[in-house]
Order: structure tokens, then C-alpha cells, then sequence
């Protein structure tokens, strides 16, 4: 089920929806958005992408397994908690950079938290799809 | 302290790596550990023995106050010595013994985790802490046990051991919990300071219970006693450590750390008298027609435990000095004696006492160190148990209680005693030398110099009682009875009434042990012993419950699902309605319909759309309507102030109307299974519980919230999580917990999805 | 507008609750989904609704001021509807596994397995 239309359209707004992911993610914690949704929507771009051109073509897009991006979601968490533990605080305690980092805005170890809940929404989002997907082809 | 007992484990867990450069290593780091931390704990005697205590605490959980609080007085430091120093013997034994086993490296890791918990006990000042590191103790017990995992009998005797030291162990967790809510405190060296406080307490008697129950089954007391002889699947190191010389302590432990807490009151001192001198005098009786070599041991271990429990059960100055003395001497023996068993057994294939004759040619170093700690059990002068004799006889006379009953079942237990002694020594070593499964020849070096150097000790401790012992014993009675006394121990007091009793006990039980055989002939045709028998009716117990479950399971597990659901829906309408209309007069329900039009429109979208999913004639029409929904609730978060919530559900909705439609053509069609009236059931059921949930919303919207929980979030938010989304702060921050929880569910879940379709596919390539 | 979403759950749970009693799988499913929806909106609900006003921090201002939603069931519910899709999924895929197996989707001709005789 090859579609012109679909595809050319696809080319465009998978990689506006990756870019608009992005923006969910980092403005989060001050606007709407955040990890989950902007995982969501990013999902949502891969998902698009594979709908016009197949499992195979997503795979190569993406490069890395789902199932890494599930772990390194879990690890980033895990170790953005850890930090609490470090600095003999409490596990979880939250600590914020004090400058501003460019386009990310402030930077702490909640963001960091964030950021793998970001990954992990993606690559389970997308195990479950490509696992349906790859089956449907055999 | 915590230090030592954080290495401990440590090494424990450290040891698998070695093993893979030498197979040999485990066993001699673990014995370089025990040497080490018996070093250690020698270096605090001169501080412990001129009267001072060693305290430490590190905090856990302080806001309930559980802290690593540790506490090293003359009776932790005692028990320490003697875990520590008996375990160098006992791990240096089983480097040899357990050589050319497949897991030995395995076997070290649970024997120095034991050792690491037994420590760890008996230097606890938290009584939570002591609590957890008991169930240690008999999580790592059940491992040795079972070590031997391919035997049907080691497994048995694995669980029946968890199952009656572990439920012990939970009843007297209630008894702590009690404590610390009646005293405000799990310390115990702050309960030391208020001794009257649970003693007087109405909840006395319960609490009592629970800890003698908990005291009871670790030191295998009657009717609990069936585990430990069961326990003798175990390796013989095992059972020379664990199950005669330190585990099995731990109840009398227990019991002598209380003592200044619980004990004083009568029924304290009637019940371990009783409970002590039933187990004491049974279990020997019970020894006596045994013809293993361990279980012989096994009975008369739980046998002398027994007498310890009476002695602190007595509870005079005198007594506590007896049962210090008892330990002490009967720790060194029979771990001796237990370690020699298990010599004969891998020298020469058997534990058969029948079946061994003569072996003092063949072994004679083993014979001389079995001879040694034969004659500390028989209680001959110069040796410790002499000393250990005459004090226990000393103290019940002198006690008066239960005169003359109490010292005759002492003398009596006494010349059995000997006689177990005999079987275990005599028997298997003097007269002429019968062939046995194995070529027999003298034990190796490291099997033999532990139990050598151990029965030597009996000696020596014998010989210097006054200089060696005096200290010791006052600083632990110290502790055991919260004053400091004052007392020299002597090796003789001369000829008095203590030492002609020791003199005809050892007569008689040489006697009795010549014509034993009539005994048991007598015993085994009459004895009410056949009758009572506690493992006998742990069994029944066991499988009646394992009969309980399957009924109970049967019952409620039809295999259909809509039995589970019909059930629970129906306990909610109950349960939940009853007690809603009880409480709530209808009169107090007033909804307020107040609406604009679009809301009114969204609710009946989402009404109708319900209607159609559950109608529908096609999959599809289905699937669509559901998105409806979805959307619908979408466009709610959007109106009351959610846009994070519509955000997720718009995408979510989406993602679902994919994954529906992915499976779409694979699904069957759509059909009717059930009957029109089964559906009218069905819709009465869910319709009710509906209503009850509609009506519950109705109450409850009505009711004014003031959340403090709300203002918290709302004030905190940019300043300490420094964010101006809240419910995005909440989620990565203030309960980022749960979120690390849930999304490792979700991953889980992915890799459930993965695994399941994987696994279809490999059966169809098949 | 609080009693119009009680009615709304109330339906929900109802249409939940039938469809996870019928005997077709798929049915069972959408049971599911149902309920995921009547529960957030149940949580949603007993938080109190406030129209318009999401809990967000005002430029220059220290808290959000009254009035506003509460952030707590918003929280809550948003990783529940993630969760929800979570097993959404995994109760479809088990579906198609158990229709591949079985060769039906009826419930009562899955429960050989389930049974203790």
C-alpha cells in the first residue's frame, strides 16, 4: 500500500513531529508538555514513518533497537535519582545547576529524569508496534 | 561494629570470585575471615571485662526509630567469641571436608552469611534489627540444611526447619512490636533501664508467650524440638556450627537478654523450668535409641538446651553462672564431637554406630580428641564440664524448687547423658576393629587440628576456671541479670554432696550404659515417647493445609472469568452500598445539574458513544466509537484546566486506534455468545455498581475540599522544584518515585509484548 | 457540571463492567479500556473539577493562585493513562496469542487452564 501523497507528506512531518517532541520535552517542566507526552509525540513521528514505508525502512531511520532505548530510559532515571546518594542526601533529592544551559534552559537532575522517561515512552511505544508489525510481515 | 558485620557479608558474596582462581580459596578466606574477627572481638575483652559496654548506633529508619544500633556487653561478647572462634575451627574443618564437593564455593557463601547474621544477633541493641537478623539466621539455616538440594530428605528437613523457626520467629515479632509500642522504644538497652515497664503491663502474658514461642522453636524446646534432629541432612560442619554450637543458641540467647526485661515474674520461671526440663529429659531419653552417630547428637544437643532454659527458668545468681559455665563447655564438646562424626563418616562411609568397631587403631588421633571432649561431657574432673556439673547440681538443690522432683529428672538426665556419651566415643572406637564401607585411615591435617585444639580446650578451661573463666562468666551474668556480681569459679570445692553426685551419676550412667539394651528394649515396646510425637502431627498440619488451599482454590477458581468479576462486582454492591446507604440519608444527595451547553453535549457524546461500543454490530464501528470516548475525556482535561492530561490522551487515543487497527484483521468476528437473560444479569450487575459509583460522586462533589496537599504542590513548585509546571514537577520530582515505578512497568510490559510474539513466532517456524 | 461527569463515569463503569462480563474476548478488552477511562475520570472528578484554571506558575509569581486545578490527580492520572495503554497493549497481544492457540474467542472455551479439579 504505497502512497505518494502519504510519503512526500511523511518526509516533512516526521521530522517537524520529532522537532516539536523535542520542544515538549525540554519546556516541560514550565509549560505543558514533559517526558511522557513529548515520548508520545515522538513515538507518534516513528509511527507515521512506518505507516508509509514499512517496518523495514523505520528500523533503518531509527538504528538503534527499542529495546535500548527502554533501558537506557530506566538507566538515566536511575542514575539521575542516584545523585541524592552521592552527595549523602536523600535518594531522589533533586539538584539544579545554577547557570542556565542554552536552549535547554535550567538544568537539574529532575530534567535529567525527565529525559529518560522521554526515551523509555519511545522505545516501549515502539517495541509493541515494531513487535505487531514484524509479525504481521511474516 | 557494623563495620565487622558489613565485611562479613561482604566477603561472603565476594567469595564466588575467588573461587574461580582456586577451587581452594573459599574455605581459607572464609577461615581467615572467622580468625580475624575473633581477633577482633578478643581485642575488646579488657574493655568489656572491667565493666564498660561498647555502643554504636547508625541511623536507618530514625523516624520510627529502627537504627543500626549495635551493643556489645559482657553476653553479646561471649556469644561473639564463641561464633567467631568455633567458626574458625568449624570453616577451617570444612575447607578440607567440603573440598570436593561441586558447590563449594557456594556452601562458604552461606556459612559465613550465617556467621555474619549470627553476629549480627547477638550484637544487636534494636530489637527490630535482632528481629531481622533471627530470620537471617534461619533463612541461611534453611539454605545449609538443604544444601544437599537433589535429596528429597535434605529439602523435607529444609522447610520443616524455616517453617517452625520462621513462624516462631514471626509470633515473636509481634511480641517486639508490643514492646515498642508499650515502652515507646525497640532498644534495648533503654528497656534494660526500665525493667518494670513490661513487666507490669496488662499485656504482659502475651508478650511473654510470643517470645518464649519465638525462644522455644530456635532452640528446639518440646514439642518444637523435631527440626533439629531433622536438620541433620545438613553437612556435618554445618551441624557441628549451626545446630549445636551457635544457632540453636540463639533462643537461650534470647531468653538471657531478656531476662532482666521479661523474666522475675513466676510464670516466666515456671514455664522455662517446665518447658526446659520436659525437652531436657525427653530428649535424651530419645538419644539413647538412636544409631546415628549425628542424630545421637542432635537428641542430646536439644537435650543440654533444654537444661539451659531451665537454668535461666531457676534464675538465681547460681543458675545463670551454670548455664554461662554449661554453654560455654557444651559449645566446645559437642561441636568437638559433631566435627568427629563427621570424620568417622567420611573416613570410613558410615554413621552407623552398629556398624563401627575398633577404629582407635586406625584413627588415634581422633580417638584422643574424641576421649577428651568425652570426658568434658561426662563432667570428670579437671575438665570444664565437670565444673558445668557440679554448678548445675548445685543450683537446683540449692534453689529448693520443685523439691525433690527438679534434681531427681536432673540426675537422672545426667547418667543418660553419660551413657549418650558412651555410645558416641565408646562404641565406635574401643574393642576390635570391624570392617567398614571405606578403607579406614587417619583424619587429614585440617580436619583433625580444629576438633584437637577444641577438646584440649575443655581441658585447659578446666584446669585455669578461676583465672581463665571468673571474668568472663561475672561480666555475662552481669548482663544477664543487670548487676554487677562478684563471684570466683573453682575448679573443686572439695568433697562435698555436688561432687559424690557427679561421682555416682558417672557410675550409673557407666552401668547403665553396659545394659542399655534392656532399656531400650522396655522403652521401645511401652514408653508413652511413641505417642507423642510432634513431627508427626507437623505433617498432618502440613498436608491438611496443602488440602485447605486445593478445596479453597477449587471453589473460587471456576475458570471463567466472569465468576471472578461477578463476585467482586457483587462484594462492591454489598459491601460498598450497604454501608454507603447506611451512613449517607438520600435526602443529603443533591446533585447540581448546573451545565453549559457544550458540556452537556460532551457528556452526552461520550454517553451515547459508550452505547454504541457496547452495541455494535462490527469491530470497527466498535473501535470508533471507543476513540469517541477517548477523545471526549480528551476535550474534558482540556476544559477543566488539564492540558497535560489532553495532550496524553490525544496521543494515547491515537496510538490505540493504531494498535487496534493493526490487530483489526486478525480479529474473528464480532458474536453473541450469551443469552438475553444471562445479558439482562449481566447488565443488572454492572448497572448497580454503576449507580453506586454515580450516586458516591454525587455525595462526595457535594462536600467542600480543603487540600492541604494542593497548596503544598502549588507552593513549592517553583522554589524547590523548580519548575512552573506542577503536574510536571510532581511527576519528575515530588513523586518521581512512583513514576520510576510505573515506567518500569511499562517496560515490562513491552518486553512482556515482545516475548509473547516471539514466541508465537518461533512455534510457527517449528 | 460535577453530577453530569458522575453520570458520565457512572455509565462508563457500567459499560465497562458488562463488556468485561461477556464471553467475547474482544468484548473483554474493551471492558478494559472502559474501565481505564471511568477510573481516570473517577480520580479526575473526586479532585474537584475548576474550569480553565491549570495549576501553572505565573511568570513572576512565586505559587499558582487560587483558584486552580489540583495537580495531584492530574499527576496521577496522566501516568495512568500511559499504564493503561501499557496493558491495553499486552491484553490485545494476549488476545491474539490466545486466539492463535485456542482458535476462538470465547472466554468459556479458554479455561481448561485455569481450573483446579
Amino acid at each position: 500500500m504505497y502512497s505518494i501523497i502519504l510519503s512526500s507528506t511523511t518526509r516533512i512531518v516526521t521530522p517537524l513531529l520529532l522537532l516539536f517532541s523535542f520542544f515538549l520535552l525540554i519546556r516541560g517542566h514550565n509549560e505543558p508538555g514533559g517526558g511522557f507526552v513529548g515520548g508520545l509525540v515522538a513515538a507518534t513521528a516513528f509511527l507515521l514513518y512506518l505507516i508509509a514505508f514499512g517496518v523495514l525502512r523505520v528500523k533503518r531511520l531509527l538504528r538503534i533497537e527499542p529495546l535500548f532505548l527502554i533501558a537506557l530510559g530506566l538507566l538515566i532515571t536511575l542514575v539521575s535519582s542516584l545523585f541524592g546518594l552521592f552527595f549523602q542526601e536523600e535518594f531522589m533529592k533533586g539538584f539544579w545547576l545554577k547557570e542556565e544551559i542554552p536552549i535547554l534552559g535550567k538544568f537539574g537532575t529532575p530534567f535529567l529524569f525527565d529525559i529518560g522517561v522521554y526515551f523509555l515512552v519511545i522505545g516501549v511505544i515502539l517495541k509493541i508496534i515494531f513487535s505487531l508489525a514484524e509479525e504481521d510481515k511474516d | 561494629m557494623i563495620e565487622v558485620i558489613l565485611l562479613s557479608f561482604l566477603s561472603a558474596f565476594l567469595l564466588p570470585l575467588f573461587f574461580r582462581f582456586n577451587k581452594k580459596l573459599p574455605g581459607i578466606i572464609s577461615t581467615l575471615v572467622a580468625f580475624f574477627l575473633f581477633i577482633y572481638f578478643a581485642s575488646t575483652l579488657p574493655t568489656i571485662l572491667s565493666g564498660n559496654v561498647i555502643k554504636e548506633s547508625t541511623p536507618w529508619f530514625p523516624a520510627v526509630g529502627i537504627n543500626f544500633s549495635f551493643y556489645l556487653d559482657g553476653l553479646s561478647l561471649l556469644f561473639a567469641l564463641l561464633i567467631t572462634g568455633i567458626g574458625t575451627v568449624v570453616f577451617l574443618y570444612a575447607s578440607k571436608y567440603m573440598e570436593d564437593y561441586k558447590y563449594s564455593a557456594r556452601f562458604f557463601v552461606y556459612l559465613t552469611s550465617f556467621m555474619a547474621s549470627m553476629l549480627g544477633l547477638v550484637l544487636s541493641d534494636n530489637l527490630i534489627l535482632l528481629f531481622i537478623f533471627l530470620e537471617l539466621t534461619s533463612v541461611t539455616s534453611f539454605l545449609l540444611i538443604g544444601f544437599k538440594h537433589e535429596k528429597e530428605s535434605s529439602r523435607y528437613a529444609a522447610l520443616q526447619a524455616l517453617i517452625v523457626t520462621g513462624t516462631g520467629g514471626l509470633i515473636l515479632f509481634a511480641g517486639i512490636i508490643a514492646i515498642g509500642i508499650i515502652a515507646g522504644t525497640f532498644n534495648i538497652s533503654d528497656l534494660l533501664s526500665n525493667q518494670q515497664l513490661i513487666v507490669q503491663h496488662s499485656a504482659y502474658g502475651l508478650i511473654l508467650f510470643t517470645f518464649l514461642l519465638g525462644a522455644f522453636t530456635k532452640s528446639a524446646q518440646f514439642p518444637f524440638h523435631f527440626w533439629l534432629p531433622s536438620a541433620m541432612e545438613a553437612p556435618t560442619p554445618v551441624s557441628a556450627y549451626l545446630h549445636s554450637a551457635t544457632m540453636v543458641k540463639a533462643g537461650v540467647f534470647l531468653l538471657a537478654r531478656m531476662n532482666p526485661i521479661l523474666g522475675g515474674t513466676e510464670l516466666w520461671q515456671n514455664s522455662l523450668i517446665l518447658f526446659g526440663t520436659i525437652t531436657m529429659l525427653f530428649a535424651i531419653l530419645t538419644a539413647v535409641k538412636q544409631t546415628d552417630l549425628k542424630k545421637i547428637l542432635a537428641y542430646s544437643t536439644v537435650s543440654i538446651l533444654g537444661t539451659l532454659v531451665m537454668l535461666i527458668g531457676i534464675g538465681t545468681d547460681f543458675a545463670i553462672r551454670a548455664m554461662i559455665i554449661t554453654l560455654i563447655a557444651h559449645a566446645i564438646y559437642k561441636a568437638t564431637l559433631f566435627l568427629i562424626s563427621g570424620t568417622i563418616d567420611s573416613q570410613t562411609g558410615t554413621r552407623d554406630v552398629t556398624k563401627l568397631r575398633g577404629l582407635k587403631d586406625k584413627m588415634p588421633i581422633t580417638f584422643a580428641t574424641a576421649i577428651l571432649a568425652m570426658l568434658s561431657m561426662f563432667g570428670i574432673i579437671p575438665f570444664l564440664g565437670f565444673i558445668g556439673k557440679e554448678t548445675l547440681l548445685d543450683s537446683v538443690i540449692r534453689s529448693g524448687l520443685y523439691f525433690p522432683f527438679l534434681p531427681i529428672i536432673v540426675f537422672v538426665s545426667s547418667v543418660f547423658v553419660i551413657a549418650v556419651a558412651s555410645i558416641v566415643v565408646l562404641r565406635p572406637f574401643l574393642f576390635a576393629f570391624k570392617k567398614t564401607p571405606r578403607d579406614v585411615t587417619e583424619a587429614p591435617f585440617r580436619m583433625w587440628i580444629g576438633p584437637a585444639l577444641l577438646s584440649l580446650l575443655g581441658l585447659v578451661f578446666g584446669i585455669s576456671a578461676t583465672y581463665s573463666l571468673t571474668s568472663i562468666v561475672n561480666s555475662v551474668s552481669a548482663s544477664i541479670f543487670n548487676f554487677n556480681s562478684d563471684y570466683t569459679i573453682k575448679l573443686w570445692y572439695g568433697f562435698n554432696l555436688n561432687f559424690f553426685l557427679s561421682v555416682l551419676i558417672v557410675l550409673v550412667g557407666l552401668v547403665f550404659y553396659r545394659y542399655r539394651n534392656i532399656f531400650i528394649k522396655i522403652v521401645s515396646h511401652s514408653a508413652i515417647i511413641n505417642y507423642v510425637k510432634p513431627s508427626f502431627w507437623y505433617d498432618k498440619f502440613i498436608s491438611g493445609l496443602n488440602k485447605l488451599a486445593t478445596t479453597q482454590t477449587s471453589l473460587l477458581q471456576t475458570g471463567f472469568l466472569r465468576h471472578y468479576i461477578i463476585i467482586i462486582m457483587l462484594a462492591f454492591i454489598v459491601f460498598v452500598g450497604y454501608t454507603f446507604f447506611r451512613n449517607i440519608p438520600l435526602s443529603e444527595i443533591n446533585p447540581n445539574f448546573n451545565s453549559t451547553t457544550y458540556e452537556k453535549i460532551l457528556a452526552g457524546v461520550i454517553v451515547i458513544s459508550a452505547f454504541f461500543v457496547v452495541k455494535a454490530k462490527s469491530r470497527l464501528y466498535a473501535i470508533i466509537s471507543m476513540g469517541v470516548v477517548g477523545y471526549s475525556i480528551a476535550i474534558i482535561f482540556v476544559l477543566y484546566g488539564a492540558p497535560d492530561l489532553a495532550l496524553t490522551q490525544f496521543a494515547i487515543e491515537t496510538l490505540s486506534v493504531i494498535l487496534f487497527v493493526f490487530v483489526l484483521y486478525k480479529l474473528p468476528k464480532y458474536q453473541n455468545f450469551s443469552h438475553p437473560t444471562r445479558r439482562m444479569r449481566d447488565f443488572l450487575i454492572a448497572g448497580s455498581s454503576g449507580l453506586i459509583i454515580t450516586l458516591i460522586v454525587f455525595y462526595v462533589t457535594s462536600i467542600q475540599l480543603q487540600s492541604e496537599v494542593k497548596k503544598f504542590f502549588s507552593e513549592t513548585s517553583l522554589p524547590i522544584g523548580m519548575g512552573r509546571n506542577v503536574v510536571n514537577v510532581i511527576i519528575v520530582d515530588f513523586r518521581a518515585l512512583d513514576t520510576l515505578g510505573e515506567i518500569t512497568v511499562l517496560g515490562i510490559a513491552a518486553i512482556g509484548v515482545f516475548s509473547m510474539l516471539k514466541l508465537i513466532l518461533r512455534e510457527e517456524k517449528n | 457540571m460535577e453530577a453530569l461527569l458522575a453520570i458520565v463515569i457512572g455509565v462508563l463503569y457500567t459499560a465497562g463492567i458488562y463488556m468485561m462480563l461477556r464471553r467475547s474476548l474482544v468484548k473483554v478488552i474493551f471492558g478494559l479500556v472502559f474501565l481505564g477511562h471511568a477510573a481516570n475520570l473517577l480520580i479526575f472528578t473526586l479532585g474537584r473539577i475548576t474550569t480553565g484554571k491549570p495549576p501553572f506558575v505565573a511568570a513572576g509569581a512565586t505559587s499558582v493562585v487560587e483558584p486552580f486545578a489540583d495537580p495531584l490527580p492530574q499527576a496521577l492520572i496522566l501516568t495512568a493513562i500511559i499504564i493503561g495503554f501499557g496493558v491495553q497493549a499486552f491484553a490485545i497481544i494476549l488476545f491474539k496469542k490466545a486466539y492463535h492457540t485456542v482458535g476462538t474467542d470465547d472466554v468459556d472455551k479458554m479455561n481448561s487452564t485455569d481450573r483446579i479439579e
